[in-house]
């Protein structure tokens, strides 16, 4: 079994007005450093068969046909082995 | 001859009776309800895909709704030619589904957005709208939180070249401008239309102004056009 942790971005060419209204926040505690506010997903889940090549395949598939949309977004994901 | 419609119901879809009503009890059109989990359109000539939060609108919206077991034969007959008519939500789905080109963002105020809107029609050749001939605008509520129409600027110029763009945001006497412009859209697009002229996609909702009862009616001109179109 794997445990995967899948992170999703907005593209860099896609605005993102909820990164920026956060940055206000970040503003408006004197947080003066804070730059390029961008919110994203963070998915985790297990994929449940030992061959590593067969869980990369089903994760990317998961990935693009349902957790992003590749129109706005990119994903990356990373497997870890778990008893 | 009439033709029927239908009116896919999502778990979260929340304009389903408004649409069947325009429909059923104003124009007079045989209409079903075709609930998510079926798997035939009941020989609809017409598809409604209504406005709502389809399962919460989790992950991102229509995401979910777009793997409905309908779906499949919403797009198999959309691919076919049959007329789908996608309406707020209705639209999210049809973007996630690929039927229609681009995506949805959050509207770029990051607020949602219910208020009456003016649309100048510029594709007036559509089923949809051949019926608008005479009309500068048509005076539709929005009701939408992510409704800022996202597409890259090859496909827009697809969009533009075949004549796709079918309602933009605009003044009460046509003009497109950014300050008419509820969410951000790219070119103040509100609807667009598949290639082949038988997929619409829009934002506002004119199953909410389908009654003179309700004070505003040119809604029902989108839904009478593609009716009395259908069999042409």
């Amino acid at each position: 079994m794997f445990k995967v942790k899948v992170f999703i971005k907005r593209r860099p060419s896609i605005l993102d007005p909820q990164g920026k209204a956060v940055e206000k926040g970040a503003e408006l505690l004197g947080l003066t450093n804070i730059k390029n506010t961008r919110i994203g997903k963070f998915i985790e889940f297990n994929v449940d068969t030992n061959n590593r090549i067969d869980a990369e395949k089903e994760v990317n598939d998961y990935c693009k046909k349902l957790l992003a949309n590749p129109i706005m977004e990119d994903f990356e994901f990373s497997l870890e082995e778990v008893k | 001859m009439k033709p029927k419609f239908g009116v896919v119901v999502f778990p979260g879809s929340n304009c389903d009776y408004d649409a069947f009503y325009v429909l059923k009890k104003i124009l007079n059109l045989e209409t079903e309800f075709l609930w998510h989990k079926e798997s035939n359109l009941k020989n609809c000539d017409a598809v409604v895909l209504p406005g709502g939060f389809s399962y919460g609108d989790y992950l991102r919206t229509g995401a979910i709704a777009r793997f409905s077991p309908i779906m499949d034969k919403v797009i198999n007959f959309a691919e076919k030619g049959g007329y789908v008519l996608g309406i707020c939500n209705g639209f999210q789905i049809l973007l996630e589904a690929g039927l229609l080109p681009g995506c949805m963002l959050k509207n770029n105020s990051l607020k949602f957005v219910c208020k009456d809107v003016y649309l100048s029609i510029k594709n007036k050749n559509s089923i949809f709208t051949r019926d608008c001939e005479n009309t500068t605008t048509l005076k539709i509520p929005v009701a939408h939180g992510d409704g800022n129409y996202f597409v890259d600027e090859i496909t827009l110029k697809s969009l533009e070249d075949n004549n796709q763009i079918v309602f933009q945001y605009a003044s009460k006497e046509g003009e497109i401008s950014e300050k008419y412009n509820p969410n951000g859209s790219v070119k103040n697009i509100a609807g667009i239309i598949n290639k082949n002229g038988n997929v619409l996609g829009m934002m506002p909702h004119p199953e909410r102004c389908s009654s003179s009862i309700l004070g505003k009616t040119d809604g029902a001109l989108i839904f009478k056009s593609l009716a009395n179109n259908i069999f042409k």
